[in-house]
């Protein structure tokens, strides 16, 4: 009964959240609104007895990727009037999308995929079959989807790498090592005399 | 209105509050040891301030508040008082939403992380078997109070220190959970108390994980400080700098929020590297002859006597330290820090291959 309750406070949450997404006038307003939805969804998996995957999209997706989502949108000066000038044409092509998305989740939800088992046991915490899962048996699915994200980590950043800067650098290691003898040079005037 | 704004949500607190403890037929002595933990907690916000004054004050040869009451004992009172009944002002420009929710969500997270945490043998609320990631997940969320702070604040100095501190915190994470992953790979368990009693191998504060994992101790700690916006890491409200950072424009409560959350960060923070590195809440003499004239110490003692040792390093590095300039902040943490812990990730892994004793010669 209490889950019960719990479970459509937070779905209640999450629809509304989504729904803010897309609706807020203000970008910031609407990045927070996906943390929200982050968030009631994460408790809606802690429900299912997933605490490791609940735990974990709160930490990636809330705890960094939102951040730096927020980070650029608020540096953004973005004027939502000249956003909008273009919705009327690209009206039809998001509905198409939006259907097409919705077609592919009837498709997947209901058939043999999302059948709940039995808990395999009930010992073994759900953190160690997950464990088991992704470094046994998807091993190699596992590791590919590694090389990938590197791959793509490392076109990102020779994407954006600028050339070296001409400003002046300082180097921390080479200050430390400077000796009295390159900066100082004592010279030995002899005194001048009044003949 | 402020006060009974206050009194209503008082009462709503109270009431689902007494709503879960109803459905989940928790006991009452829960809730009192809850009630207790968090007064506790905000008492040692308190003395912290206090002790940060009187022992900064000493470093630098001067005396340090000594007029309100008996040596000045009730200063933080007298602090607290004043900071209730100050006028919360609102800049003209700012997102008033925001603007209120910021401390809130600095606030919580900093509260919340409690939970997990392992004062003694058996002395936690939530004894999870995923602790150390709830933690990491509750301090990662501390940042957005940060954020938002400044963000709704419509200063531009508020939001340089914003910026500032959203860089910082997001890369002193990844180092400060790479270290938690070599103390986890160490005991075999993501649980802070199975983690506490993996420290017990029978030589005393020798077998604790401080000497077998020292460069992670050393970085967690150090990012620990960063994380918390302390100095030599302050450059998010550097006073010099940017005046105060994201919290210029915030004035009484709502900036003692803030503030609570700082310090009970910078508590949480030790709290952990105690757990993690220090051996919790065990004797020092553990395992070895003098355990004997010990034995009478409460295990929530030794905790409290780590946690203020740690914390007195706070404020000893902020009398000492100047501050970093904010790209060798950004060097310390990627290009410093990363590696060592990635290293030491490697060495801890051979240690429990090869059963490395005294501290890994169990197995996990």
């Amino acid at each position: 009964m209490i889950l019960k309750v719990i479970f459509y406070l937070f779905s209640a949450i999450l629809v509304f959240a989504a729904v803010r997404v897309i609706t807020a006038k203000n970008p910031v307003h609407a990045a927070l609104n996906l943390v929200l939805a982050f968030f009631s969804s994460a408790v809606i998996w802690m429900l299912l007895h997933a605490e490791f995957l609940a735990i974990t999209l709160i930490l990636v997706y809330v705890g960094a990727v939102m951040i730096l989502f927020l980070f650029v949108v608020m540096m953004l000066d973005i004027n939502m009037a000249v956003l909008r000038e273009g919705f009327n044409r690209y009206l039809p092509f998001g509905v198409l999308i939006g259907a097409l998305i919705l077609l592919e989740m009837v498709l997947v939800v209901g058939s043999k995929f999302f059948k709940t088992t039995a808990p395999v046991a009930e010992n073994i915490s759900n953190t160690l079959m997950l464990g088991r899962a992704l470094y046994n048996d998807y091993i190699y699915a596992f590791e590919i989807a590694a090389v990938i994200l590197l791959v793509a980590m490392v076109a990102a950043i020779s994407l954006t790498i600028r050339p070296p800067r001409q400003t002046k650098y300082q180097h921390p290691s080479e200050q430390v090592k400077v000796k009295r003898e390159d900066r100082v040079r004592l010279l030995k005037l002899p005194a001048e005399k009044s003949e | 209105m402020w006060l009974t704004l206050a009194s209503f949500a008082g009462f709503l607190l109270f009431l689902v509050i007494s709503a879960i403890t109803v459905a989940f037929h928790l006991k009452l002595t829960l809730l009192a040891a809850f009630v207790v933990t968090v007064a506790c907690l905000l008492l040692m916000v308190a003395y912290l301030t206090y002790a940060e004054r009187k022992i900064i004050g000493y470093m630098q040869i001067r005396i340090g508040p000594n007029r309100v009451g008996p040596k000045g004992w009730l200063q933080p009172i007298a602090d607290a008082v004043k900071l209730m009944f100050k006028e919360i002002i609102i800049p003209s420009g700012a997102n008033r939403f925001l603007f209120i929710l910021a401390p809130v969500l600095a606030m919580g997270p900093a509260l919340a992380a409690w939970a997990v945490v392992p004062f003694d043998d058996g002395w936690v609320f939530a004894d999870v078997n995923a602790g150390i990631l709830y933690i990491l997940a509750l301090t990662s969320m501390g940042v957005y109070g940060i954020i938002i702070a400044g963000w709704a604040s419509n200063s531009k100095y508020a939001f340089l220190g914003a910026m500032r501190s959203a860089a910082q915190i997001v890369s002193y994470e990844i180092a400060m959970g790479f270290a938690l992953v070599g103390v986890l790979v160490a005991a075999g368990s993501l649980n802070l108390s199975d983690i506490v009693k993996a420290q017990s191998s029978g030589y005393g504060f020798l077998s604790w994980y401080w000497l077998p994992l020292f460069p992670l101790f050393a970085v967690y700690f150090i990012s620990g400080l960063a994380e918390t916006n302390r100095a030599p890491f302050d450059v998010a409200e550097g006073e010099s700098e940017i005046v105060a950072g994201f919290h210029v424009e915030y004035s009484g409560m709502l900036f003692a929020v803030f503030f609570l959350a700082e310090y009970l960060n910078m508590i949480l923070v030790s709290a952990l590297t105690t757990i993690m590195f220090l051996g919790g809440w065990l004797s020092p003499f553990h395992g070895t002859f003098l355990d004997a004239y010990f034995a009478w110490v409460p295990g929530v003692l030794w905790m409290f006597l780590k946690v203020a040792f740690l914390l007195f390093f706070f404020l000893w590095f902020r009398a000492t330290f100047p501050r970093y300039r904010y790209d060798q902040i950004m060097r310390l943490g990627w290009k410093v820090f990363v590696p060592i812990t990635l290293v030491w990730l490697f060495v801890t892994a051979i240690f429990v291959l090869v059963h490395f004793p005294p501290w890994f010669a169990k197995g996990v």
